[in-house]
């Protein structure tokens, strides 16, 4: 392994050699002197952030097994910038007495599972797949159990592991079954005989999904509720963004690379699943108090959305998905952000808790009500232009009732972030929430994902970079 | 610097000022004069229009700005006006004016309400000097947003309800236009040019039939739910009757504008054929529209709901006149969307000046108000007048034209829709002047009203500037009408030059 090999992994290099080097710190502190590891690994892991920016050559390492591309690189980055963001939301919180013996599992476990996602994007066969997938699932599991001592959190640890056990041995079965139809486990080989016997749509079926489980597409999307709610609120905004944004990725480059042969087959299916993903995950989205639940799922509804650019099946497609998730991993980190603040500042959680807080807390309000216009898609927020991309990019396929489907959908979505904004702006309380001055680590984060709210959409060069890059990964 | 991008700028600049404020004092001086330097730019930008159309220029869009947003998908944020823009600006600079000097006294959370009220306004500028299918959408959504902050906070009545059924309707309606954009755009261009969502590139080439078919309806119930089409318009009297007064009259006035404005400017121009073709389907609703909206007002006892429910009834008629697709009646439509944008606006103003003095809205607990408030009194006679059509006021104009246009049809449905909507204009005269009757004449009934005051100065400058504008129309149309005129040729050459063998 030469020097340009190790520039070539160095996302994955360098945060494993951070999250050991925070093991080796925790090691040597005092218990009382543990809180200082938070300052460091949030320098580390900025300087990692930053690192990972500088410009790369796409190659290939392992014999093909793992390989990376300036939008392999670009995807890396863009989680980065999430994970930077969850990372600085949950200083007030790590601060707790009770967490101050296990901040550096924090870190650590927070630092496999985005290991484990680089691998699974850089991927270059099943088997690297499969492992950076496994390396993504089990820790969060852990982490979801964060407050074990607390049975919501232990009970969501447990649901999310055994959800994603059953969930990986289907994926496994399916890749299997690839192996079997194909005798290759390597993308490149498969999908240049990849064809549409029975059996091999019968192996994506089962592979998909597996995935759809991870994105939590309906009808697999049944743990995601109650793991949401009972995962610490960081860790939730971690697996809502990052986790879901991470699967999204190499989702659609599998789609539009191995399985491309069959995307006539695979339409109809994604079809339905979309539709369903949207509709249901809105419908249960109405009736949610609990803000976390709540946000679990509108972000059900929100992966629905995501599929309409796989059905795109082109460069549009492609750009709409990746820019989506950007724009996605700010708006939802932003309302979340807030519901963290408040959460640890108050403990309240519900969303009566809410009512009236224009008039003790405005800030927050007002970057609570952008986000979750953005979330919702209404101008001239970011929102707003990765939605219209990935109507566009359904709609250049002719799916348009799809896109009308899907626009409805958004006006549901609208109506129940609408009622998170009545109850912050028009409801009237007698004892409002009081006024609370968050930290400076939260509140960089909350004005990172502002700032990334606004910028997104006016600054077309985003879009216009992705747009570039994707060039090439379809052919 | 193009002037139209001053009308984006000026928005800006003022809810960043209004940012800066601390009381209401502050903020409303803000606005009043943000909005002022709006106004006399809308009056800037009709004399520069007529100039240079004086100087002999026969472009289609004037002032024509191009700046590349997002190259890949050819999205441009293009700006150009033709005399129709113009007008339509010049009525939105006039209702806004008007609209900051009817909340002098807004106490609650003064600079929300300001920021909001001209974020609207921002949209529907915006909305008029597009002509890329993209921002233009980008800001008919961005006006319709702030309403449910709007009617949510500061409104009367079921406000919570009523700004919801709004907002949601209208984004449903924005759904619908959505799909039609979208299917427009990629069958912009023949295959293998960029596509693109520029009107005017559009306008050249055109949409395979089929598609037209299947677009035109979701493009022109997208808009026509915005202008307040039947069965569509169950948002409008519920959200103006709980809105406050300035929102009323903008939204009444303006953003209801922008429906019947979207429905000729992308709908129609863009889709003609299928326009041709489904016409008849849209004028039934339509003529329902004016005839049902005028009797719901007979009978409503909130003089907002009465307002409301005759906005339904006019905004009908505007896009009754739309369908009619010739000169004449389209450009009666553009009239009537003025004149009623000034009417209504006006309309509101008084009702929120009046439930501003009496704290109540039902006509059966008022009555004799002439006799202790003349000048408001004076004026709402005025501003009836003008709504049923008394010839010296713009509604005449713009009635008349309408249906003289309506009957240069000669076959026998268009005739029948054209008497049945014609019938409106008695209806019309029976609610104004009941209410005026009840309201304005006779005894007074609470003892409490003889001490009302009259119209403060600011009150009076937001009246005054719409009757204004009310009779200047009403006694010169021509201005206006060769304005307009001079710019619906090229669309409505472009309507009749297709010849389709319709149901009728």
């Amino acid at each position: 392994m030469n020097f340009s090999d190790i520039l070539t992994m160095r996302h994955e290099l360098m945060l494993t050699i951070i999250a050991l080097v925070v093991l080796i710190i925790d090691l040597n502190l005092h218990n009382r002197d543990k809180h200082f590891i938070i300052p460091i690994t949030l320098s580390l892991f900025f300087i990692h952030t930053v690192v990972g920016f500088l410009p790369s050559q796409p190659s290939t390492l392992f014999g093909g097994m793992y390989h990376t591309t300036a939008l392999i690189v670009l995807m890396k980055n863009i989680l980065n910038v999430g994970v930077l963001i969850i990372l600085l939301q949950s200083v007030t919180w790590l601060k707790k007495e009770e967490n101050r013996e296990k901040i550096s599992e924090y870190f650590i476990l927070l630092f496999s599972t985005l290991i484990g996602m680089y691998f699974m994007i850089s991927s270059g066969d099943f088997l690297m797949f499969y492992l950076g997938l496994e390396l993504a699932t089990i820790p969060i599991a852990a982490l979801a159990a964060y407050n074990h001592h607390q049975t919501k959190s232990a009970e969501a640890g447990i649901k999310l592991i055994l959800s994603s056990a059953l969930s990986s041995g289907i994926l496994l079965f399916g890749i299997s079954l690839i192996y079997g139809a194909t005798g290759s486990i390597y993308f490149d080989s498969i999908s240049q005989v990849y064809a549409n016997t029975p059996m091999q749509v019968l192996a994506f079926i089962f592979f998909f999904t597996g995935m759809a489980f991870k994105i939590s597409l309906v009808p697999f999307h049944l743990w995601t509720a109650d793991v949401y709610e009972g995962a610490p609120i960081n860790v939730t905004s971690y697996l809502s963004v990052i986790s879901k944004g991470a699967a999204a990725f190499i989702l659609i480059i599998l789609m539009f690379t191995v399985f491309n042969t069959i995307a006539p087959v695979y339409n109809h299916i994604l079809y339905m699943i979309a539709v369903l993903t949207m509709t249901i995950g809105n419908l249960f989205a109405l009736r949610q108090k609990n803000m976390k639940r709540f946000l679990a799922f509108s972000s059900i509804a929100q992966a629905g959305f995501i599929l309409l650019g796989i059905l795109g099946g082109n460069i549009m497609g492609m750009t709409a998905v990746i820019y989506f998730v950007l724009v996605y991993i700010f708006s939802n980190l932003g309302a979340f952000g807030v519901v963290s603040a408040i959460s640890t500042v108050t403990g309240k959680e519900s969303m009566d808790d809410y009512d009236g807080l224009y008039s003790t807390n405005p800030k927050v309000c007002l970057l609570m009500m952008l986000a979750l216009f953005s979330l919702a898609g209404i101008p001239p927020v970011a929102g707003f232009f990765g939605k219209f991309f990935l109507f566009a990019s359904a709609a250049s396929a002719g799916y348009y009732w799809l896109v009308f489907i899907a626009v409805l959908n958004a006006t549901i979505s609208l109506y129940y972030y609408l009622l998170v904004v009545k109850a912050m702006f028009i409801n009237k309380n007698e004892k409002p929430l009081a006024y609370f001055k968050s930290d400076l680590a939260t509140r960089t984060g909350l004005v990172i994902s502002a700032l990334g709210i606004f910028v997104l959409g006016f600054w077309s060069q985003i879009y216009e970079i992705i747009n570039s890059l994707s060039f090439g990964v379809i052919h | 610097m193009n002037i139209l991008n001053l009308f984006i700028i000026v928005p800006v600049l003022t809810v960043c000022g209004i940012m800066l404020t601390k009381d209401l004092k502050q903020s409303r001086l803000v606005s009043a004069i943000g909005m002022g330097v709006q106004l006399i730019l809308a009056f800037v930008l009709v004399y520069l229009y007529l100039a240079e159309r004086g100087a002999g220029n026969t472009a289609t869009m004037l002032f024509m700005y191009d700046a590349v947003w997002f190259p890949s998908l050819n999205i441009h944020y293009a700006l150009g006006v033709d005399g129709i823009s113009v007008a339509m600006i010049a009525l939105t600079g006039i209702v806004v004016f008007a609209g900051i000097f009817a909340s002098w006294k807004m106490e609650f959370l003064p600079r929300e309400f300001f920021i909001s009220l001209i974020i609207l306004a921002t949209g529907v500028y915006g909305f008029f000097i597009s002509i890329d299918l993209f921002t233009m959408f980008l800001f008919y959504e961005l006006a319709v947003i702030p309403m449910y902050i709007l009617i949510g906070i500061w409104g009367t009545g079921p406000k919570e309800y009523s700004a919801m059924k709004l907002t949601l309707m209208l984004m449903a309606g924005s759904a619908l236009l959505l799909v039609g954009i979208l299917g427009i755009y990629f069958f912009s261009a023949p295959a293998g040019s960029p596509l693109t969502f520029n009107i005017m590139e559009i306008s050249k080439v055109h949409i395979p039939i089929e598609m037209q078919r299947f677009l035109f309806p979701f493009t022109f119930v997208g808009f026509g739910i915005l202008g307040a089409l039947f069965p569509f318009h169950t948002w409008s009297p519920d959200g103006h009757a709980s809105a406050p007064t300035a929102v009323s009259m903008l939204h009444a006035g303006v953003l209801m504008k922008l429906g019947g404005y979207g429905a000729f400017r992308v709908a129609i121009f863009l889709m003609p054929q299928a326009a041709q073709e489904q016409a008849w389907i849209f004028l039934i609703l339509t003529s329902i529209s004016v005839v049902y909206g005028a009797f719901s007002a007979i009978v409503q006892t909130d003089l907002k709901y009465i307002n409301a429910y005759s906005s339904v009834s006019h905004c009908g008629l505007v896009l009754f006149a739309i369908l009619m697709m010739n000169q004449t009646a389209m450009n009666g439509a553009i009239i009537q969307m003025i004149s009623h944008g000034l009417m209504t606006a006006l309309f509101f103003a008084l009702i929120g000046m009046i439930y501003g003095r009496t704290h109540t809205r039902l006509i059966n607990e008022m009555g004799g108000l002439m006799k202790v408030i003349p000048f408001l009194g004076v004026v709402y006679v005025i501003a009836g007048l003008a709504s049923l059509g008394l010839p010296g006021f713009s509604g005449f104009v713009a009635e008349m034209t309408i249906f003289v246009g309506a009957f240069q049809h000669v076959d026998v449905f268009h005739r029948v829709v054209t008497i049945v909507a014609a019938s409106s204009i008695v209806i019309t005269a029976v609610y104004i002047l009941r209410v005026v009757g009840i309201l304005l004449f006779g005894p007074i009934k609470n003892p409490h009203f003889l001490e009302l005051t009259d119209a403060k100065w600011y009150e009076r400058i937001s009246t005054i500037s719409l009757v204004l504008a009310i009779t200047a129309i009403g006694t010169a149309p021509w201005w206006l009408s060769n304005m307009i005129n001079y710019s619906l040729a090229p669309i409505v050459e472009r309507i009749s030059a297709v010849q389709v063998t319709g149901l009728f």
